[in-house]
């Protein structure tokens, strides 16, 4: 019974981490917290179902909602985080900034599909086979879906290590001025990172959607926070910590199910991070730069 | 009087301060001097409680002040000014000096403040400027002014001319002496060894968190070890 | 006067809410003028009006009892938070408290003396619009009289520069309890109309949304600006009722005012009427 319990928290950690890692990835390079992350979150799944919808086989479907979501990210920072940068506005405007666009984006998602619940419809998905392999049972989507986050992960870990972009990436989260001096391309390298960080976060709300077969205007709003405490627990700015993160938080609620004590799951997992907070003011793992990845 | 005695600090593994012993009299001005590194605001910030003692002792008038949080050491008679100057930007004059006699049961009027510039040197400052609107010299003697607002028993000030020109720095010269001569005791940190022998009595020189000699401004001048100090390899890590 | 009494009775919903609106909008002002992002002020706003609603409905309480002792509730709330919060500063501190808004959520929905999800209904509905004016109008009042003291002084050098004000002998951690106790008073207030002009409450009206919503209204009013929250709530809550007509635009309208004032007014709504006063008095000149 543990074992599956855990396994549960195993996949339910994995979707956390890819949504987390946007959160991350923005705030290491530019101190911000982006509140329009599960708007992005939920308009990828919306698009993937329209894609799917219009007969696009579902990889494909996956990937053009996340490269949708990344675009949504690249408008998101032009339009709201851009001109603020530029006149020095501090943490909290860009902030609000990102609510407003999260509030457009829900509004048009709204205007587009309605409120109701939406489902992936005649995708093959019904009936995926069961594997048991010892004291655990899963479908062949949710391994799918797990392992689908965690090549994404591994991609995103490897890129920021290997590659030029990740390189300007992470001198840019470590000194934006010394970055620019050295000739780091600075507003494309934002760019590309929110892209990235949005596509990842698009990836999530895929999965998502996929997993419970559900799509709907609010299906952000318990992730959106989850998502803090994920960050919180591995360290702003943190890749492997936001994955780490990622895992521990989707622990701690399957096990609080697995415990009977289900509805109090979210007040346990606040509480968790609350805890932490207080006992380290800069969370678990500090403030670390992306160098770390 | 304000009595240092064989004060350490310790950062992780570093020795940051070892056995440093001083006396700021009150009516003097102590220097503390020595390369970049030696220790010197590091001492001023134990001595101000934002960082802990790892031995040793720290008397105000008779009064252990160390291990008190650095608004009860504040309130217990020592005022500073920072390195980087630390006043409060977006506020004004008037803000300014307010805040610096926050502890003062007496409210600052217009004519009371005019005359705290006067001496720190700044009479002509307006008080309705902004502060970080200011010249740096002044935001510098603003940041002394508001410092004596608070009627402290010892004034710190951290490399005071840093930034000044030479005819600024003279002047700065005679508000120190002027400030001592009112019975406060100050301790001066700074390079600037004209002004160090010009406005200092006494003083006291730091190495690698260690006193290495101590005597009047003449004197420390002519010190070998002082000497061997500033010109050797001080500037390499501490660690 | 027959034109007022129409007006009155057709938006008497709407001028409650703006008269609410404003008072929670006053009590984040609180906080942000010390520099704490501290977003607890939904879950203050929510203890207060679950305590008010059922110690009015349970208990059978006067309005005036039920309001105090919710704002006493919310304000030791506040106090005690204050504590171990006391080292968080910047967007930790907004993270932290954060949590503990959805950790009051959460237990307003599990527990059988807040109605669970479903909340209370049926709630006694005396805070009249003449009670809530005059409460906002106290607590304004009361926020004019602070401003003029040394407290006020102390919380906008801790907002300034908390190492400078330590300096200058300020107990910044008293400063942060204290500020953040009031905003937790004012809050609470406000729950407590909240509860009494409105027919139902539930556990969701006290979330990250209704937070996200008051910290709206401050940054569009200009952050540390106690008129300007007051102005950018009434403001937002006129808005929706304004652009009516627009029907199913009018969220998407209210996200793309909400990015016009942050990128065309940063200083918020506060700064352009000081820009027009002194704009005024140049004139004048």
């Amino acid at each position: 019974m543990i074992w599956q319990q855990l396994l549960n928290g195993l996949f339910l950690g994995a979707v956390y981490a890819l949504f987390a890692v946007g959160y991350t990835l923005v705030f290491g390079v530019l101190d911000i917290l982006n509140l329009a992350h599960a708007a992005i979150f939920t308009a990828a799944a919306f698009a993937a179902l329209s894609l799917a919808a219009h007969g696009v086989p579902l990889p494909l479907a996956f990937l053009l909602a996340a490269a949708m979501g990344g675009i949504i990210g690249i408008l998101l920072d032009r339009v709201a985080f851009a001109p603020l940068r530029r006149r020095n506005a501090g943490t909290l405007v860009p902030l609000i900034s990102s609510i407003g666009v999260a509030i457009v984006i829900g509004a048009v998602l709204r205007g587009i599909y309605g409120v109701d619940e939406q489902h992936f419809a005649n995708t093959g998905l019904e009936g995926a086979p069961a594997i048991r392999l010892g004291p655990v049972t899963f479908t062949t989507v949710e391994l799918t879906i797990f392992a689908s986050a965690i090549v994404l992960m591994i991609v995103l870990s490897w890129m920021l290590r290997a590659t030029a972009l990740g390189r300007s990436i992470r001198a840019v989260a470590a000194d934006r001025v010394a970055a620019a001096l050295l000739g780091v391309h600075l507003e494309r390298t934002i760019a590309a990172t929110f892209f990235i960080a949005s596509a990842l976060g698009g990836a999530a709300g895929v999965l998502v959607g996929l997993e419970y077969n559900s799509v709907t205007l609010d299906m952000g709003s318990p992730i959106e926070l989850k998502g803090l405490a994920v960050i919180v627990l591995g360290g702003m700015g943190s890749i492997s910590g936001a994955v780490a993160g990622g895992f521990i938080i989707g622990a701690v609620e399957t096990l609080a199910i697995a415990f009977g004590l289900s509805e109090w799951r979210d007040a346990i997992t606040f509480g968790v991070m609350f805890l932490i907070l207080v006992a380290r003011p800069t969370g678990l793992f500090g403030r670390r730069s992306l160098r770390q990845a | 009087m304000l009595v240092l005695d064989r004060v350490a600090v310790r950062y992780g593994g570093v020795q940051a301060l070892d056995a440093v012993s001083l006396t700021v009299i009150p009516g003097s001005v102590l220097g503390l001097i020595g390369p970049n590194g030696a220790g010197k605001t590091t001492l001023v910030n134990a001595t101000t409680g934002l960082t802990p003692l790892a031995g040793g002792t720290i008397v105000l008038d008779g009064r252990r002040i160390d291990g008190l949080t650095p608004h009860r050491v504040a309130r217990a008679g020592i005022a500073r000014t920072y390195q980087n100057i630390r006043l409060f930007g977006a506020l004004d004059v008037r803000a300014n000096l307010a805040a610096g006699a926050y502890t003062r049961t007496q409210r600052l009027d217009a004519a009371a403040m005019q005359a705290l510039l006067a001496r720190a040197g700044a009479g002509e400052l307006d008080l309705d400027a902004p502060a970080n609107a200011l010249p740096y010299g002044d935001q510098r003697r603003l940041e002394i002014a508001r410092a004596l607002a608070a009627e402290p028993r010892v004034l710190m000030l951290d490399e005071p001319a840093a930034g000044m020109n030479p005819a600024e720095t003279g002047r700065l010269v005679d508000t120190i002496r002027a400030i001592a001569a009112s019975g406060i005791g100050v301790l001066l940190i700074e390079h600037d060894m004209r002004l160090v022998r010009a406005a200092c009595d006494a003083v006291v020189v730091l190495n690698f968190g260690e006193v290495i000699a101590r005597g009047t401004p003449a004197h420390i001048g002519r010190d070998p070890v002082v000497i061997e100090a500033y010109l050797g390899t001080g500037a390499e890590s501490l660690a | 006067m027959s034109v007022l009494a129409d007006f009155y009775a057709q938006h008497s919903q709407l001028i409650d809410q703006i008269g609410v609106n404003a008072t929670l909008a006053l009590s984040l002002s609180v906080s942000l003028q010390a520099g704490q992002l501290a977003l607890a002020q939904a879950a203050f706003m929510g203890i207060a009006a679950y305590v008010s609603a059922i110690l009015a409905m349970n208990a059978h309480w006067p309005l005036l009892a039920a309001i105090v002792t919710a704002v006493l509730a919310s304000t030791l709330v506040a106090a005690l938070l204050a504590y171990p919060i006391r080292r968080l500063r910047g967007i930790f501190l907004a993270i932290a408290t954060i949590g503990f808004g959805e950790i009051v959520r959460v237990f307003a929905n599990n527990l059988n003396v807040t109605g669970g999800a479903e909340g209370l209904s049926s709630i006694p509905s005396d805070a009249t619009t003449g009670v809530i004016y005059a409460s906002l109008a106290v607590v304004a009042l009361g926020l004019l009289l602070l401003s003029r003291t040394k407290f006020a002084l102390a919380v906008a050098l801790v907002r300034e520069d908390e190492y400078a004000a330590r300096g200058v002998g300020i107990d910044v951690g008293a400063i942060r309890t204290l500020s953040l106790a009031l905003g937790g008073a004012i809050a609470g207030l406000g729950g407590a109309l909240y509860a009494h002009s409105s027919f139902f409450i539930t556990p969701n009206d006290f979330g990250f949304a209704r937070m996200e919503e008051i910290l709206v209204w401050c940054v569009i009013g200009g952050v540390t600006s106690p008129l300007g929250a007051v102005l950018g709530a009434a403001l937002l809550s006129i808005l929706p009722e304004v652009i009516r007509f627009l029907r199913d635009y009018r969220e998407v309208t209210n996200g793309i005012i909400l990015l016009a004032v942050i990128l065309f007014a940063p200083g918020g709504l506060a700064s352009l009427w000081r820009a027009r006063r002194r704009r005024a008095a140049r004139t004048r000149a």
